[in-house]
């Protein structure tokens, strides 16, 4: 149970038009797993996020969600697919000019039968489950960067899904309010059984929460490496991982390496 | 054998006080919809001290089924009754342990026990906030006003510290871009008015003053109002929505921390910009206008050269500069209060969008009001 793949891309190629941003990508997520795409800036992890999740066509290739190809899927089917997928955006997202119990609650009012109060009271249940519940009644301006964020989560938690998408989590977070995310990323996925796919630059966090890492470069437009984020960090003899991961973790590794 | 694609539950009151719910099958957001009102009804009438929940033949539950069970806890201690959920598979009764809540937060009562008595007289209480905020805008009008003049003063006095490359930028865009606009409306104006006068003047043989009309309504008011509506719809709104983004984007505040004033930087450029092209766009609006009436009283077999006598002799010059003397101050309203609006940008979403509105809004009722007090003032000066 815990092997089988909930996500499959299979030869896909990504990009805009002409231009090949990425391509050769096979890889797969496993259910329950916490996956991350590590990435430079420009290195195209975002493109291949909007493919998986629907908003952009591989240029080839195939992409299943939970056994179906969401790239050809149309209508209630594809319908069927976005119900499976909770989606963080990097900035949040939220509907400004809405409160953040609406923000969550409108999912459920559009797609479910269920009473005022029951929607109400799953919304608050979720914000509850990102720590948020006191900020029910507040508006997303209102709201701090790192509470923006968990509220972006709650959202995507409101229909159940079985796969979370997060875009740059991390990002633009001090350390703590990050640390924290990070340990909200672990509940969710212990206690929820959901299935994580992170794209993030961000090392720190990764370490600490991924399963299992793929790494997309700018200049091999492919993935470049694969494993647990502690094989990339020690085993991995790719000049770009090493360079990526001694960059970024300068301080930490010589500190781990006491 | 039950369906397990769907939601069931059976209320089995009992001895001593005590019920049984059994529920099964699937709770999930679409199942659990159709028993919530039922089930959740049933359980708060009969008020039974102890309610047993048997949860064994749930085969599914999500975010909705535990928010369900929630709720029968939440009712059975409203009456204070004990509740018992027996049988919930392990994994079901981890994800109640998470998602659980005590309470539902209630939403922020706009609360003060005055307010609370007033809102009984609602219309009090609205008058009195309208009329608050309108004297807090006039003040801010007031002194805006009052900003704009003094600093439009200094750099009319002192040419060099105005941007006058961005100034020509806006003028190109709120002037050049909106002849063919205004023209047509001038056009369409004069035509309509010749068109809706001339029959009636017929009748009593006075087509040929149909000129003399056309011409002194388009001098001395409409050419100018015309102008000025299209004006505040095109360019007052366009103001307010940049400079709304802009503060909205804190660029507002780069500038004011860089030690560049706003109003200097952005709000005269505008202003000059638009007193500049307003007349111009006015006159070429008069002239299409004439177009327009001219080619109804030819078609209506007055000719040409009488209909240019009539305007000869019956428009002045002063109709002409009456007319364009209003339309500096027409042109110094539209722009200042679409900048002003979008300086007043809040946060949110549709701040933008409500200071557009309110740009065009108050901008209209701005002009109106202004030419109101022009046609007092012209009646006594005698113009």
């Amino acid at each position: 149970m815990a092997d089988e793949p909930i996500i499959e891309v299979k030869d896909l190629v990504a990009g805009y038009e002409d231009t090949v941003i990425l391509q050769d990508i096979n890889f797969e997520v496993r259910r329950g797993e916490v996956f991350a795409v590590l990435g430079g800036s420009g290195s195209g992890k975002t493109t291949l996020l909007k493919n998986m999740i629907g908003l952009q066509k591989p240029l080839r290739g195939v992409i299943l969600i939970d056994g179906t190809d969401v790239v050809a899927a149309e209508g209630e089917e594809r319908l069927r697919v976005l119900k499976k997928i909770g989606v963080a955006y990097q900035s949040g997202a939220l509907f400004g000019s809405m409160s953040v119990l609406t923000n969550v609650a409108l999912p459920l009012e559009e797609f479910t039968d269920l009473p005022r109060r029951a929607i109400d009271m799953i919304a608050q249940m979720k914000l509850k489950a990102v720590g948020l519940q006191g900020a029910a009644y507040k508006m997303p301006s209102e709201l701090s960067g790192g509470m923006r964020k968990r509220a972006a989560i709650a959202r995507a938690l409101a229909m159940d899904p079985k796969i979370l998408f997060l875009d740059e989590p991390s990002a633009g977070l001090d350390p703590i309010t990050s640390a924290q995310l990070d340990e909200l990323i672990l509940q969710l996925s212990r206690d929820l059984q959901i299935t994580f796919v992170i794209v993030t630059h961000e090392l720190p966090s990764i370490l600490t929460v991924a399963d299992r890492v793929i790494m997309v470069d700018k200049d091999a437009r492919t993935v470049i490496a694969t494993g647990t984020p502690q094989e990339l960090r020690d085993q991995s003899a790719n000049p770009v991982v090493r360079r990526f991961f001694n960059r970024q973790l300068g301080r930490d590794v010589r500190i781990d390496n006491g | 054998m039950e369906d397990t694609d769907k939601a069931a539950f059976d209320f089995r009151p009992g001895d001593h006080g005590q019920a049984r719910l059994i529920l099964k099958g699937r709770l999930d957001r679409d199942t659990t919809a159709s028993i919530w009102r039922d089930s959740t009804q049933v359980v708060r009438q009969a008020r039974i001290p102890r309610l047993v929940v048997q949860a064994g033949e749930v085969v599914y539950c999500d975010g909705a089924g535990v928010a369900l069970l929630a709720e029968y806890k939440h009712i059975q201690r409203e009456h204070g009754g004990q509740i018992e959920i027996q049988g919930l598979r392990p994994q079901f009764e981890q994800l109640m342990a998470v998602l659980e809540i005590d309470h539902l937060v209630a939403p922020p009562k706009p609360a003060g026990t005055i307010t609370s008595f007033i809102r009984h007289a609602g219309f009090v209480l609205n008058l009195g906030q309208w009329t608050a905020g309108f004297v807090r805008s006039m003040g801010t009008e007031t002194s805006f006003t009052g900003e704009v003049f003094a600093k439009l003063l200094k750099a009319l006095t002192h040419p060099r510290g105005l941007r006058w490359k961005e100034t020509l930028i806006i003028a190109e865009k709120a002037g050049a871009n909106a002849v063919a606009i205004t023209g047509l409306l001038g056009f369409l104006i004069g035509t309509i008015l010749a068109f809706q006068t001339v029959a009636a003047m017929r009748q009593f043989g006075a087509e040929v003053f149909v000129a003399d009309l056309v011409v002194i309504v388009l001098f001395r008011e409409l050419g100018p109002l015309i102008t000025a509506v299209l004006l505040t719809s095109r360019t007052g709104s366009a103001f307010a929505a940049e400079l709304g983004t802009m503060k909205v984007n804190e660029e507002i505040d780069a500038l004011t921390t860089m030690g560049l004033d706003p109003v200097q930087f952005l709000v005269l450029p505008r202003i000059i910009a638009v007193i500049g092209v307003i007349p111009l766009l006015t006159m070429f609006n008069m002239l299409m206008g004439l177009v327009g009436c001219g080619l109804v009283m030819v078609s209506w077999d007055i000719p040409g050269a009488i209909f240019m006598d009539r305007i000869r002799y019956a428009a002045t010059l002063t109709d002409l500069f009456g007319g364009l003397a209003k339309t500096f101050v027409f042109g110094t309203l539209v722009a200042g209060i679409g900048c002003l609006r979008g300086l007043q940008t809040g946060v949110g979403p549709t701040a933008v969008g409500d200071s557009t509105t309110r740009a065009v809004v108050s901008g209209l009722i701005a002009i109106i009001v202004a030419d109101g007090v022009f046609a007092v003032v012209y009646y006594f000066l005698g113009i």
